[in-house]
């Protein structure tokens, strides 16, 4: 009796999880590797094989835009790290316990606020009319007004910009968890500051660092507005390759080729990654 | 042993609380093995073993929490394996007392009374007498951690008692709170139970809870019990070895039988000390036996060997006093024998010269019938 | 003394590194949101002086954003969206922080990684992976029986299954995380004063789950509104409120009234998240 309601209760529970997961995350994506496997040989007749990643392979352009993606993406992540890191240390070890907690709120509010508005605000300051430009006019530093937009520099900082939130959190709540005793402990036992860093700070913030890696990795590698946006026309982002398959072509097969290579490439990254720091995927991002 | 019951005659036979022959197995571990006993109506009972004897999966039998592997558990007669927990009208305080911290004082205890559909005037009622009773009659619209450690304490008996149970099981409450708040608890609890008039079955480690307030003590041990029986029982008239070592403090040998006279054995520890016992527990003790020797500190004296005085103890050792622990009336001293282990004994400190110090020569001197010894 | 001074002059500079960060955060919000108030058709400097015409006015070319239909319908059916993706999203959560923390079951650990992995996917691959799928089926089902399955072709419910793809995760790991750290001992004190498996959960369970629901049904709620990516893909006639805005920034060019939304959208999510972080604060802290 007991272990009946047990089960029926598990069951119960389990089943809009299988639904979830079964019906939007595995079918789909099984359906768009086969999709991508289809060859379009006349109009409405179709071919199994692998035409579409041969394209890619065959078309510079393509995998020029994938490794771009991906190395802009790692400097992108690498930058938040080194940019974020002396942040979430301040905020969980350094501020007094008062402005700790709305120190981290501002941090949180800019990340409920939406991609196109944060890049709204870059073009409004960056771009030739923009602020900064006639600021800069204004006070007599440069002659004429200077275009900032639509360089790779601009989609880094863009790019830095909207993805640092994603790795202070889960830094900051790692960090937060860690005893300041060890600290100390590190420096009475003769470390100096940078001993204690490297031998004790990041260590323990381990987890926290790739956690934060990863879901920043993926988040560039699959944002779509900041590099059009900030980037212009040439800034040659995958996801805009597959925006292009998919909806100025109609050329869905591609396209589908094209999604699994991003997320083949991006999992691959995050793999390495994961093998690299001695993580696992359960530990690090379901923990922040 | 395991099957004892309380058969005092002068007790009524109407038993709130009956069990027999309780198993419980996880797996291959064996949790409760074969406990069987009864609690009469009214009284307090205690359940007394080291952590991980089987005491709190026995209690989470009672309330219905867990299933016994086999064996049956009677509630005023009936028995009720078959009744669901939300049905038993056995009660239970939680070691953390699982007081509902979304609820304040007045809906945690009116919590039970609306589950079963009481009706909100009758709700008012009690609510306002248990609180009475406990000697809290303010506290109604308080939050749960707006309460002091013993408030919390008193609420969450209030909150069975009004439930009016046939048993109420006691979880080791006291264990989160201060010293000195549990030494007040004990006695308040002893109180309420008079009070209530209701039977309270106590689970604990500490002794001096169980040994404080119980009206009868189960001695639990790796899942049976070893003994029951009232305080000062279990304390004077062990029946094991567990329960002569699990309660109150003892010296303890291991040995062996070399001879017996009449009700008196000569045992001679490992280590070689000869004593003589006249309290042999257990069947088939007899020369050349390996026994387990328990003498309790209180009941051996230690005087300086330099001063005069006749004795006629059964036992007498010389040793030094290798140190004095001093606890006011509590002290005691830790003798340095012929064969080298430490002996305690009670001494009486008053401050004088005459007391012991560390380095005296002193003998120790008890009775043999005071040196209890058993089967191994 | 020397390290003293040295250690001041390092938390100096360490103050200061922290304000241009947060100057840095703040930029792009401040430009978005402060040209809202400028009297001028362009949302650049020179400064024209203070307006709410961006929001009031009814008429063009000022046309505020409270009079722009378009807009007005972008911000309804984002509404419409995220209260969707919101109330799924928490139920599901719910029940897989149930299943999660109390179920046993064989390959939990890799059904949890399962659970996280919509997080770590590109918004645009689940866009388009259920975009295909809607699109085999109702194709399919067109085909064969001739039926046309109008809520499989891009629209609402589409940008709904996408946004609650991902956003699940999220809610699972907030209400897991409050789950975890219920003390079960009191569901077994409701059950043992009484109260039946139903009363339990409705009486004491879920009121501590409560807080946790909450905000993560308002962080659901936000990550929908602000969700770009994923939507791009699977919206049909009824765009939400930042594909109108991004059609409007490319095709027409930015007006101060893109600054008026912005700024209502960045005050009204600010609260929001507020409410959220107060609503999941221990009140005994």
């Amino acid at each position: 009796m007991q272990s009946d309601i047990k089960r029926l209760s598990l069951i119960l529970l389990f089943a809009p999880f299988a639904l979830w997961i079964a019906l939007l995350i595995i079918l789909p994506h099984m359906g768009m590797v086969v999709l991508s496997l289809r060859e379009k040989v006349a109009p409405r007749v179709y071919e199994f094989g692998f035409g579409n990643y041969i394209d890619f392979i065959n078309e510079p352009i393509y995998w020029n835009t994938l490794l771009r993606t991906g190395s802009m993406s790692i400097l992108v992540t690498f930058l938040a790290l080194l940019i974020g890191f002396p942040i979430a240390y301040y905020i969980a070890k350094i501020a007094g316990k008062r402005s700790r907690g709305a120190l981290f709120l501002l941090c949180l509010i800019p990340l409920w606020v939406s991609d196109l508005i944060r890049a709204f605000g870059w073009i409004l300051l960056l771009r030739e009319t923009g602020v900064i430009s006639s600021f800069l006019t204004d006070i007599g530093l440069i002659d004429q007004p200077i275009e900032f937009l639509y360089n790779d520099i601009t989609v880094v900082i863009g790019l830095v910009y909207t993805v640092i939130l994603f790795m202070i959190v889960p830094l900051v709540s790692t960090l937060d968890g860690m005893d300041n005793a060890m600290i100390e402990a590190g420096y009475n036992l003769g470390g100096n500051g940078f001993t204690v860093l490297r031998r004790i700070i990041v260590p323990y913030a381990m987890p926290g660092i790739v956690s934060g890696c990863i879901v920043v990795f993926m988040m560039t590698a699959g944002s779509y507005l900041t590099p059009i946006l900030l980037g212009g026309k040439n800034s040659s982002w995958f996801t805009e390759q597959i925006y292009d398959q998919f909806i100025t072509r109609f050329n869905w097969e591609s396209g589908a080729a094209f999604g699994f290579l991003l997320l083949a490439f991006t999992s691959i990254v995050v793999w390495i990654g994961l093998r690299l720091t001695g993580q696992t995927l359960a530990n690090t991002v379901a923990k922040s | 042993m395991n099957t004892a019951t309380l058969t005092d005659p002068a007790l009524e036979p109407a038993f709130d609380l009956e069990c027999s022959n309780i198993h419980k197995s996880f797996g291959a571990v064996r949790a409760v093995d074969d406990v069987s006993f009864k609690i009469p109506k009214g009284s307090f009972f205690s359940i007394l073993g080291p952590s991980g004897c089987g005491k709190t999966t026995l209690m989470r039998m009672i309330a219905g929490f867990e299933d016994p592997t086999s064996g049956d558990i009677q509630i005023k007669g009936k028995s009720v394996l078959n009744t669901p927990p939300n049905k038993r009208n056995v009660k239970m305080v939680f070691q953390h007392l699982a007081l509902f911290p979304m609820m304040n004082v007045y809906e945690n205890i009116a919590y039970g009374l609306r589950c079963i559909g009481t009706d909100k005037a009758e709700i008012d009622r009690k609510v306002k007498d248990v609180l009475e009773r406990i000697a809290l009659p303010d506290v109604a619209d308080r939050e749960i951690h707006q309460l002091s450690g013993g408030q919390k304490q008193r609420i969450a008996i209030a909150r069975c008692m009004v439930m009016d149970p046939d048993v109420l099981l006691l979880d080791e409450p006291l264990g989160a709170l201060d010293l000195k708040l549990r030494e007040a608890m004990k006695i308040e609890l002893k109180l309420l139970q008079h009070q209530f008039n209701t039977t309270f079955i106590y689970i604990t480690h500490d002794q001096s809870e169980a040994l404080v307030m119980s009206d009868h003590v189960a001695i639990m041990n790796e899942g049976r019990f070893e003994q029951i029986g009232r305080p000062e029982d279990l304390y004077h008239n062990p029946q094991t070895s567990f329960v002569a070592g699990f309660v109150g403090d003892s010296n303890r040998w291991s040995g062996r039988v070399t001879a017996q006279e009449g009700g008196e054995y000569r045992v001679e520890t490992e280590a070689g000390l000869v004593m003589t016992s006249a309290r042999a527990v257990g069947q088939g003790i007899s020369s050349g036996k390996d026994v387990s020797i328990f003498v309790r500190p209180e009941f051996i004296t230690a005087r300086k060997t330099s001063s005069e005085g006749s004795s006629t103890a059964q036992n007498t050792l010389q040793g030094r006093v290798d140190s004095v622990l001093f606890n006011g009336a509590n002290s005691r001293v830790l003798v340095r024998d012929p064969v080298g282990e430490l002996i305690e004994a009670d001494v009486v400190v008053t401050g004088g010269t005459e007391d012991l110090r560390a380095g005296d020569d002193v003998t120790l001197e008890w009775s043999a019938a005071q040196t209890m010894c058993f089967a191994v | 003394m020397a390290s003293s001074t040295k250690n001041q002059a390092f938390l100096l500079g360490y103050r200061a590194y922290m304000a241009a960060f947060f100057i840095f955060l703040a930029a792009p919000l401040v430009a978005a949101g402060s040209f809202a108030f400028n009297d001028s058709l362009f949302p650049a400097l020179p400064w024209q002086g203070f307006t709410l015409d961006w929001f009031f006015n009814d008429s063009e070319p000022k046309l505020g954003m409270f009079h722009d239909r378009r807009l007005l319908r972008g911000l309804y059916y984002s509404g419409v969206i995220g209260v969707m993706v919101s109330l799924l999203s928490v139920f599901v959560g719910t029940t897989n922080a149930f299943l999660f923390v109390r179920g046993n079951f064989p390959a939990k650990n890799f059904f949890y990684i399962l659970m996280i992995l919509p997080l770590v996917i590109p918004g645009v691959i689940l866009g388009i992976s259920i975009l295909v799928m809607a699109s085999n089926i109702a194709n399919g089902v067109e085909d064969r029986f001739n039926l046309e399955l109008e809520f499989l072709r891009p629209g609402i419910l589409l940008v709904v299954f996408g946004q609650f793809s991902f956003v699940t995760t999220i809610t699972s790991l907030v209400i897991t995380a409050r789950l975890k750290k219920f003390d079960t001992s009191l569901e077994e004190a409701a059950l043992n004063l009484g109260a039946s498996r139903a009363q339990v959960l409705r009486t004491v369970t879920l009121p501590f789950l409560r807080p946790a629901m909450i905000a993560a049904g308002i962080v659901a709620f936000l990550v929908s509104f602000e969700n770009f990516n994923t939507t791009l893909f699977l919206v049909g006639s009824e765009s939400p409120l930042t594909i109108t805005m991004y059609d409007r920034m490319a095709k027409v060019g930015s007006t101060p009234v893109l600054n008026a939304v912005s700024f209502f959208l960045i005050v009204g999510s600010g609260l929001l998240a507020l409410i959220s972080v107060v609503i999941q604060r221990d009140p005994k802290s």
